[in-house]
């Protein structure tokens, strides 16, 4: 799936949602709790939430362009 | 207005250090002008299928679908089932092997290879125009945008923004903005289904949603049910909110604009012709039907759920004077373009909205890039080499790529600039675009399925079918509006419902006018050598061996599951 490009896409889309992921569920830790915050998004913590599924999806995507480099 | 805060620009910055690292990753690939303009033809299809996808999923679409969502509901999504589904099955299935298979580098060097150097010099000056106009109009309605919501700088967004995509197109060409148009995609989708999610939980629902839409038909003075069907007001123009008729949406947009669009549009094409093998190819557009049949629920329902939440989320339009504008029956008229942004800012919390609006910005720029990789191709390719120099050697296109791709974006900007300034003569362009393209896909047909037509028919019925569709614009008029940029022009004599069916009707009109207009003059005209045309023309070229090990994995499998699927979300959501 690399391409004669030499660059595997999966590499950079599953390091972006990683990080993003990380950050943000770290910033949901630090304001849970937060009422006030979060009572715009139906007083769900989206940003704990979220930020959870884009680092499973990441992850997937890392390990995805891994297993098909060895 | 909202400030976002130093958690919101962190995760700006993160993506945007990651579009421009693809950039210089790439850089040192670029050695031919085939790698800048067509990335070697060496991607692979899930690539391709997804910028196919994006290169037409630039902001516009995002906010308009979701404009659209407001003013229309859910029927908006005959733009994607009946409005794109089809043409992109069609494309890949048939038409992909002609473009993929010529080698033809562009779109317009399909009509000259096909036809003739003034048929392609005709479509290809018309597109290298449009594309620069496209772009410069993203780059103005982002430019507003931010200003709006977060009083950014005009000047400042859009120069930063011309700056990032002129950077990762120059390093990394097409393969720079095909890729960014694929992590763009992941942007939009994981930015928008949370809004999708938090929307409908504040609404109370699924159920809620309908329930509070009911309410706003009836008070519109429509069936109760009109937003939340997409076929059964449209037995008549009077009982469904686009205001249009089942047949003139099914030709019109279904039929003329779709196919005119996703099979003849380079922009989108060009994403194909980079994929690395035939079947690649033909894939590509099937693959990115596939989510385009599941873009309505993202892009469209942020509009329908701002419509139910009521409490004025959906702002009014201003006068210059920053008063609410008011129509002639003296209702206030909403910005319906502003239905998605302000849900953003409404539902997201901190943090949250960064991705939101990242997931914006991300689709205004791959909107840029889009039309200005397309452009820098079509400039080199079909007016620089055919016209101006014929014979130089790779290294100079190589060159005038990267030169077209720093003029282009000039060009983009300074056409911002005039969107600013003089809003009529934007759409007034429009018009003049919309004539040119709505005759196309009757000369792509005819190029590809009939081996008797001919360069002087196609060339003349693309004039014919142009012109009929300025005289039928010229004589028919939209009730409510008034002679002018909206038609009308020559003589009110047709009036239609609304000017989504005198749209339509134009198209019709342009696309029949083309059609007749070339079959007569092809037949009056000489007929190239059939053995010049293998390869170009149905009849003539060898049938598709697909390189596949089993039958499921022939494209033309695929297709049938794509048209399955759409059918059943239209019995669905009848």
């Amino acid at each position: 799936m690399t391409g004669a490009a030499g660059m595997d896409l999966r590499t950079p889309i599953g390091a972006l949602f990683v990080t993003l992921g990380v950050l943000l569920i770290g910033f949901g830790i630090a304001t849970n709790g937060d009422t006030a915050m979060y009572e715009r998004s139906t007083r769900i913590n989206i940003n704990l939430i979220w930020g959870g599924v884009m680092l499973v999806f990441g992850t997937v995507f890392l390990g995805l362009a891994r297993w098909s480099a060895r | 207005m909202i400030r976002p805060t130093w958690i919101d620009y962190v995760v700006m910055a993160i993506y945007f250090a990651v579009v421009l690292g693809i950039g210089w990753a790439l850089r040192r690939r670029m050695r031919t002008s085939t790698d800048f303009f067509l990335s070697g033809r060496s991607l692979p299809p899930w690539v391709t299928g997804l910028a196919f996808l994006s290169a037409n999923l630039g902001a516009q679409e995002v906010i308009g679908m979701g404009a659209s969502g407001a003013k229309y509901g859910i029927a908006t999504a005959h733009f994607y089932w009946i409005g794109a589904i089809p043409a992109m099955v069609f494309v890949g299935i048939f038409m992909m092997p002609f473009y993929y298979g010529s080698r033809a580098r562009s779109v317009p060097e399909y009509l000259k290879l096909r036809f003739d150097e003034k048929t392609r010099t005709l479509n290809a000056a018309a597109f290298a125009a449009m594309t620069v106009f496209s772009s410069g109009v993203s780059m103005y309605a982002m430019g507003k945008l931010l200003n709006l919501l977060l009083g950014w700088d005009f000047d400042t967004s859009v120069l930063v923004s011309a700056a990032i995509v002129l950077a990762y197109v120059l390093l990394g060409g097409l393969t720079s903005a095909i890729y960014n148009e694929v992590l763009q995609f992941f942007m939009i989708v994981f930015g928008f289904a949370p809004l999708v999610w938090i929307g409908l939980r504040s609404v109370g629902g699924w159920g809620g949603m309908t329930e509070k839409l009911s309410a706003v038909a009836t008070s519109r003075g429509l069936p109760s049910e009109a937003y939340q069907h997409v076929w059964q007001g449209m037995g008549s123009a009077t009982t469904n909110p686009i205001g249009i008729e089942w047949f003139g949406m099914v030709m019109g947009l279904g039929f003329v604009l779709s196919f005119g669009y996703w099979c003849t549009d380079f922009l989108v094409v060009q994403r194909a012709m980079a994929a690395d093998s035939m079947t690649a190819a033909r894939r590509t557009p099937l693959i990115a039907a596939v989510p385009k049949m599941l873009f309505p629920f993202l892009v469209i329902l942020p509009g329908m759920i701002a419509l139910a939440m009521g409490d004025n989320v959906i702002p009014p339009k201003l006068t210059e004077a920053g008063l609410p504008l008011l129509d002639s029956m003296g209702k206030v008229v909403l910005d319906y373009d502003l239905a998605t942004p302000m849900m953003l800012v409404k539902l997201f919390p901190t943090g949250m909205l960064g991705l939101g609006l990242t997931a914006l910005m991300a689709s205004f720029m791959s909107g840029m890039a889009g039309n200005v990789t397309a452009f820098n191709t079509v400039w080199t390719y079909d007016l620089y080499q055919a016209h101006i120099r014929k014979h130089a050697s790779d290294e100079h296109y190589l060159w005038m790529g990267r030169a077209a791709t720093v003029g282009g974006i000039l060009l983009s900007v300074a056409a911002a600039y005039v969107a600013g300034a003089f809003n009529n003569i934007m759409e007034f362009l429009q018009l003049v675009f919309a004539f040119v393209n709505a005759p196309l896909f009757a000369t792509f047909a005819l190029g590809m399925f009939w081996k008797r037509s001919t360069g002087h028919g196609a060339f003349t019925g693309l004039l014919a079918g142009t012109m009929a569709a300025a005289v039928h614009h010229g004589i028919s008029l939209a009730v409510g509006s008034s002679p002018g940029v909206k038609g009308g022009y020559f003589s009110p004599l047709l009036s239609y419902p609304s000017e989504m069916a005198q749209t339509f009707w134009t198209a019709i009109a342009a696309f029949t006018t083309c059609l007749v207009v070339t079959i007569i003059v092809s037949l009056v005209t000489k007929a190239r050598d059939e053995s010049e045309l293998t390869g170009l023309v149905y009849s003539l070229t060898p049938r598709q061996v697909d390189d596949v090990k089993s039958w499921w994995q022939k494209p033309a499998v695929a297709g049938v599951a794509v048209l399955v699927l759409t059918a059943a979300l239209n019995v669905v959501f009848f």
